[in-house]
């Protein structure tokens, strides 16, 4: 429980500096990874079972492996992180840069990259200038640039702002961004940005977190990465918990090992439902995922163990939502960042989310109908149909099988909830 | 539909039924051909596809079950089992289409495209009953001017992304693009940069709702109350195919068909000069039209009956003999071309005829150079360009280049001012006027050019790094090379560029050209013998004589005058000089280069007939005017640039007494006491396909049998195609275009006798043109057409006339500099003939040296063709020097 990765800096109120980064090993991890070979490299992230942190949880050893061979190709680390109640790589983003920069040097040292590119949310107004002051200190380090460390690699690491669109999160709207153009997710096939990713040269996205564990994983090595957690979960990760809980924030925690209940309820992490509530529902992995109830509460923190309840880990952000709250609001909420936040490019997901939302908004708020429950289950149906997940989908990318997640979930298990708006006229409490 | 998809058959299963799709076409395509049409919005057979509307979702079987997948994205694979009609495709497309609708102001009653909406259809279709969107639809204000033809209605669009496609991938102009997010995406121009693209109608035809409307056609009618005419445009001579819209025997539209010429495409001019015929339709505007014969009487022009205006032009005639010079014709029909040779060289026994206002090219040039054809473009190995700018002069012909640029094909261009191929192109070769030559050498490898070009004051025109890379883009021998040349600048001898192109053809043997003259049919005068020296099929006097002897009454035994050497003997007086001048629907008095030369010859002349459509300088000038129908009024062919004949059809009737070219040239003969022996123009047409080498074979039957797109001569030469359907999603508007007989390809024709010529008729262009050396004080002059002039199309199409600009001279900041004035100030050119005062802008991009002005555009007090006042036809080059007023 105690094990810290990522935030092992967590105690030093100046982790961002580079004084106190090269106190606390910082380049050390880089340094042996320059010694060794990068398929060595590869070796001990494979045998890590690094499962990316960015929301599919993709292993990225081979995710790497896939990466087709081709004289240029590119490294791009996804710090977009703007949905709503995710902010774990904001902290990583924030706290500890020169662990992301190392980890990105390493990373790009493994796949052979010489140019690689750190996307990050615009609004993260201090987390732009902590990193952007990081590179341009690990330059005058040596561990950027020219033959860093005298090993003869090489690697440019340039920072990209946001423009302030959810979907650049989207790997490939965001390499769109990246090359200047609007962000719309690209159609698939190609299915993969390691085959043809940013200016149609095989490209590696990665996430902030994880990239931020490839220092501890070379320095300790792989196995020790995979002693942690349980399966294919393996080591820490990190979980923004919001929501009704005493003690919101970012925790890392050994996966599997520990349950939502316990996240939510030890005291040196969420410290219990606000109040003493009872839990209403969770969302286990960010508003994407399909929720959680209070039955599910002692599933353990892990990849397979949460997609066995047919829900996600996703981006690791846990909302709680206590006895108190109305379901119906909670979905409109969630539907209305979909409905702003979808790019507009495909359809089902640009009219669909719009439309969800003007009917969850009045039912919340008055002039509901009895058929509209149906209507919403329908809509969504339309959006992903069967609604299963993981989700089938009629649109383009998985922004739009996204958005029934909230919907359905609440419908599913609140619909008497949804039939007293429309008898009430509106919502009752309004919380 | 897709041209370059190889035919490597790929099996799979469509709903149970084995079927085969071609190796890299998409499922969409394959079903269609196969037919089973699914529906789609975002789709365009002739553009990439996005797969964004998500109308055309089938099911495909997969290791893990079934999944929905776009169709127009994905391309069939060997044993793919695919369903479009599955419980859950339905649901699916049933889904979007109501997604589709539901923001959608449904205000079909008052849309444009109420009738033949691609929405409408679709929902009719497979659409559910009643919508279940009860919410507030989204608000803009509609509709709003995206450009000054196109008006954007941003609640009725369906982000389908075929517009911003268009533009940033076919035209290359990414002009407007979507903004916003949501479902408040909407289609926007950018606040710095306007829509101004000369193929801003293709975005309002292939829009698949009434969301982009244009001017010249909102509200005008009804669909379904329009008549339709397959036709050809002859706005120029790339000859799109077109189908042309009328109600009530007035033009209302005119939309683009899909075809192997200009792939559906047209440009602004094609699309919206129809105003030009029978006005604008929200104005009671005059189309400027000659309505009725004219004769001059006392001064002036008074109208007359048919037989007194030819009564008076057969005196003319008459007391002339042969001393009569023909100017003009290149925008008549095949047919009419014809009958006015066959009376000017037939009758009359003048060879003063002369289709082209040295503004084109030689017809020995023309007829020697091996042909080339669009099609060639899309598989070449390399396209080598001598051009003004393609995007101004043959708009759709550089859509189709772009397409094969796009492709990488490399693209070298000779220039003298930076145009829309420049930025196309693989490697630019800027050269000042007179120098084209120099540089094809050193293409070809001769070296001592270089330093002639060195030497000029202000230095090498072009990077000599952009001469390597050309050099290297251009295939050994010009395997695969096709050239399109034309006039680069009208403000130097066209035997410049006559010579260039004659030593490519010796230095590149296997090199194929596509010569670039502009006007509709042009290629069909030059081949039915509207140029001095030659009879009809491209046969020379000598050769043509036995051949015509049975059926003409005389031919010419020497060769006459060119446009120039005849306004030149009237103006000086010269032996041999005609007395009547016969112009067929020409206006040298604008479209002259030398301005001057014109006015004196005209001033000169007897006796001035015009055959004219509109009124122009030139008709104000004339002693009698004769009404000619005009594009869409006429029956008969046309030959675009490729040499390639199709079919005009009428559309509407011809306003008053306007007779048809042919017509005309039976009556005139008729009042001379000849006879040309035809009477329609089916037997036009049967006595050019019977008697010109280069049309043998060439049957009403057989055009009939062919696409629209018609047949390249000689006949045999290239595969005739018969017509496909059209899909009405893609091309909404156009009415079912009837299906020809023809399989998709007939190889095995008669073998028409070869055209004379070839080789032995480029004897006629000389070799090399010395040219003056630059004068360190002067400016050369580079002049050159833009789409939107002073042309009688343009100025009399109310939606148009406002697109043209004023004259301006284009020159280098070097130049304002040394002259000390700002960038907009008004300048004196003054050249050796005379002077103009006009605004001099700066721009960075103009070859140091060089001024550059457009032609037939008018200054403040230069009303006309301005450029014209400066040019001297018998210069090789035009210098002029830059003074401050
Ligand atoms: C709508 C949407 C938003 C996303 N936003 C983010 C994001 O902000 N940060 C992120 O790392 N991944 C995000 N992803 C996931 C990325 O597409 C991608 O899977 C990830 O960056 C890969 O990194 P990983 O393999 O290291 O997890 C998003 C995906 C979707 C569909
Ligand atoms: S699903 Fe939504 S966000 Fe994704 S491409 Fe389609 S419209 Fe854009
Ligand atoms: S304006 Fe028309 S063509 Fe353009 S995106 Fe909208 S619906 Fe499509
Ligand atoms: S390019 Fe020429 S033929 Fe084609 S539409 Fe324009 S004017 Fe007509
Ligand atoms: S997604 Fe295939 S036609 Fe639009």
């Amino acid at each position: 429980m105690s094990t810290t990765i990522v935030t092992a800096r967590r105690a030093f109120d100046d982790s961002f500096t580079i004084e106190r980064a090269l106190a606390t090993g910082a380049y050390e991890g880089l340094k042996k990874a320059l010694s060794m070979t990068p398929e060595a490299v590869c070796a001990e992230v494979d045998a890590a079972s690094l499962l990316g942190r960015g929301g599919a949880g993709f292993p990225a050893g081979r995710k790497w492996s896939m990466l087709r061979k081709n004289p240029t190709t590119y490294l791009v680390i996804n710090g977009d992180e703007s949905e709503p109640a995710t902010f774990k790589d904001h902290y990583l983003i924030e706290r500890d840069p020169h662990q992301l920069v190392e980890g990105v040097i390493i990373a790009a040292y493994a796949l052979q990259v010489t140019q690689a590119f750190i996307f990050i949310r615009g609004e993260f107004a201090l987390g732009l200038e902590r990193v952007t002051q990081a590179i341009n200190e690990a330059y005058a380090h040596g561990a950027l640039g020219r033959n860093i460390f005298g090993s003869g690699f090489s690697l440019d690491l340039v920072v990209h702002p946001g423009a302030g669109a959810y979907i650049c999160g989207e790997e490939t709207a965001l390499l769109e961004s990246l090359e200047g153009k609007r962000g719309f997710p690209r159609i698939k096939p190609p299915f993969f940005p390691a085959a043809i990713g940013l200016y149609g040269e095989p490209t590696v996205v990665n996430n902030v977190e994880t990239v931020s564990n490839l220092p501890w994983i070379v320095s300790n090595g792989g196995a020790a990465f995979a002693a942690l957690g349980e399966g294919r979960s393996t080591g820490t990760r990190l979980f923004a918990l919001s929501g009704d809980v005493e003690r919101p924030g970012v925790f890392e925690v050994e996966m599997v090992k520990s349950t939502f209940r316990d996240l939510i309820e030890r005291p040196e992490l969420g410290g219990g439902v606000r109040g003493g509530k009872a839990v209403k529902a969770i969302i286990p992995g960010g508003v994407s995922a399909p929720w959680f109830f209070p039955e599910d509460l002692d599933t353990p923190l892990g990849q397979d163990e949460v997609a066995a309840k047919n829900s996600m880990l996703g981006s690791g952000s846990i909302v709680v939502m206590d006895e108190t709250r109305c379901m119906v609001r909670a979905a409109w909420r969630i539907t209305k960042f979909f409905s702003r936040e979808s790019c507009g490019q495909c359809t089902p997901c640009r009219e669909g989310s719009g439309w969800l939302e003007r009917v969850l908004y009045r039912l919340e708020h008055g002039g509901g109908r009895m058929e509209d429950v149906d209507l919403l289950l329908d809509l969504c149906d339309n959006i992903a149909p069967g609604l299963t997940w993981p989700p089938q989908q009629t649109t383009i990318c998985v922004l739009g099988p996204s958005i029934p997640s909230s919907i359905h979930s609440a419908i599913s298990r609140f619909r008497e909830e949804f039939i007293a708006h429309v008898h009430d006229g509106g919502c009752r409490h309004g919380r | 539909m897709a041209d370059d998809a190889t035919p490597v058959t790929i099996r799979f299963t469509l709903d149970g039924r084995e079927v085969e799709a071609n190796k890299g076409e998409m499922l969409i395509a394959a079903a269609e051909r196969s037919g089973t049409y699914i529906p789609r919005f975002c789709y365009h057979p002739r553009m990439e596809p996005v797969g964004v509307c998500r109308m055309c979702l089938v099911e495909v079987e997969g290791p893990r079950g079934t999944t929905l997948m776009p169709s127009c994205y994905i391309a069939p694979s060997d044993g793919m089992v695919v369903r479009t009609d599955s419980e859950k495709v339905k649901k699916a497309q049933d889904g979007v289409l109501e997604f589709l609708l539901a923001n959608h102001p449904l205000d079909c009653p008052v849309c444009d495209k109420g009738g033949e909406c691609p929405l409408q259809d679709q929902t009719l279709a497979y659409g559910p009953g009643e919508s279940r969107f009860i919410e507030e639809k989204r608000h803009f204000e509609k509709p709003v001017p995206i450009s000054d033809l196109v008006l954007l209605d941003r609640e009725r669009c369906i982000q389908c992304s075929r517009c911003t496609r268009f533009a940033a991938e076919v035209a290359g102009e990414a002009q407007i693009a979507f903004s916003g997010r949501g479902d408040l995406v909407e289609v926007a121009p950018f606040p710095t940069e306007p829509f101004t693209s000369h193929f801003s109608g293709n975005t309002v035809q292939i829009c698949p709702v009434g969301a982009l409307t244009a001017k010249p056609y909102r509200f005008a009618a009804r669909p379904w109350d329009l008549d339709q005419a397959e036709s050809t445009c002859t706005g120029c001579s790339v000859g799109c195919r077109v189908a042309v819209q009328s109600s009530q025997d007035r033009l209302t539209r005119v939309l683009g068909v899909d075809g192997e010429v200009s792939h559906g495409w047209l440009c602004d001019k094609g699309r919206f000069g129809f105003e030009a015929v029978t006005g604008a339709h929200d104005a009671d505007s005059e189309p400027g039209r000659v309505t009725t014969p004219m004769l001059k009487k006392n001064g002036e022009l008074v109208p007359v009956t048919w037989s007194e205006a030819l009564s008076a032009a057969a005196a003319a005639l008459s007391t002339a003999g042969s001393a009569v010079g023909v100017i003009g014709g290149a925008q008549f029909t095949n047919e009419g071309a014809y009958a006015w040779v066959k009376l000017a060289k037939g009758i009359i026994g003048t060879d003063s005829v002369d289709a082209q206002l040295d503004d084109g090219l030689p017809a020995s040039l023309v007829f020697g150079l091996p042909a080339a054809t669009i099609l060639d473009l899309d598989t070449a190995n390399a396209v080598l360009t001598i051009t003004g700018d393609l995007s101004e002069e043959l708009p759709v012909l550089f859509l189709r280049l772009r397409e094969a640029a796009h492709r990488g094909t490399p693209i070298v261009q000779i220039h003298q001012h930076p145009d829309s191929v420049t930025s196309i192109a693989h490697s630019a070769l800027a050269v000042r006027s007179g120098d084209t030559d120099a540089v094809v050498r050193m293409l070809c490898g001769d070296d001592v050019q270089a330093a002639q070009l060195r030497n000029h004051p202000e230095g090498l025109s072009f990077d000599p790094a952009a001469l390597e890379a050309a050099k290297a883009a251009l295939p050994h021998g010009g395997k695969g090379l096709v050239v399109i040349v034309g006039r680069e600048n009208l403000a130097e001898d066209g035997t410049l560029t006559a010579a260039a192109a004659k030593r490519i053809a010796g230095a590149f043997p296997e090199a194929t050209f596509l010569v670039g003259l502009r006007r509709a049919n042009v290629r069909g005068a030059l081949d039915l013998g509207l140029t001095p020296g030659f009879l009809p099929g491209r046969v020379t006097l000598a050769e043509g004589q036995s051949r015509y002897a049975g059926t003409w009454a005389t031919t010419p035994s020497a060769t006459g005058l060119s446009t120039v050497e005849q306004l030149r003997a009237l103006a000086t007086g010269a032996a041999g000089a005609p007395s009547v001048l016969v112009l067929l629907g020409s206006d040298p008095l604008t479209d002259l280069p030398d301005g001057a030369l014109a006015a004196a010859g005209l001033a000169k002349a007897t006796t001035t007939i015009v055959v004219s459509g509109h009124h122009t300088a030139t008709t104000a000038q004339a002693d009698i005017v004769l009404p000619v129908t005009v594009a869409n009024e006429r029956t008969g062919t046309t030959t675009n640039v490729e040499g390639r004949v199709s079919v005009l059809a009428p559309a509407v009737a011809a306003p008053g007494q306007a007779w048809s070219d042919w017509t005309i040239a039976t009556a005139l003969a008729d009042a001379l006491g000849a006879d040309l022996g035809l009477e329609t123009v089916d037997a036009f047409a049967a006595e050019i396909a019977a008697l010109a080498p280069s049309h043998r074979g060439l049957s009403a039957q057989l055009l009939a049998g062919a696409s629209g797109d018609g047949i390249i001569i000689p006949v045999g030469s290239s595969p005739i195609h018969g017509a496909q359907p059209l899909d009405p999603t893609a091309f909404p508007g156009v009415k079912a275009v009837p299906a020809r007989p023809l399989g998709t390809e007939q190889a095995s024709l008669p073998e028409g006798a070869p055209a004379s010529g070839g080789a032995a008729l480029l004897a006629a262009i000389p070799e090399a043109v010395s040219v003056p050396g630059p004068d360190g004080y002067a400016l050369r002059l580079t002049v050159q057409r833009r789409l939107y002039d002073g042309g009688a199309t343009v100025t009399n199409s109310p939606s148009l006339a406002p697109l043209v600009d004023g004259a301006t001279v284009k020159v280098h900041p070097s130049a304002l500099d040394r002259l000390g004035v700002a960038s907009g100030t008004v300048v004196r050119l003054r050249s050796a003939a005379a002077h103009l005062d006009l605004p001099a802008i700066s721009d960075k991009t103009v070859i140091k040296g060089t001024a550059v002005l457009s032609f037939n555009h008018a200054t403040a007090d230069h009303a006309g063709n301005a450029a014209a006042s400066l040019i001297d036809a018998s210069a090789v080059v035009t210098d002029v020097r830059m003074e401050t007023r």
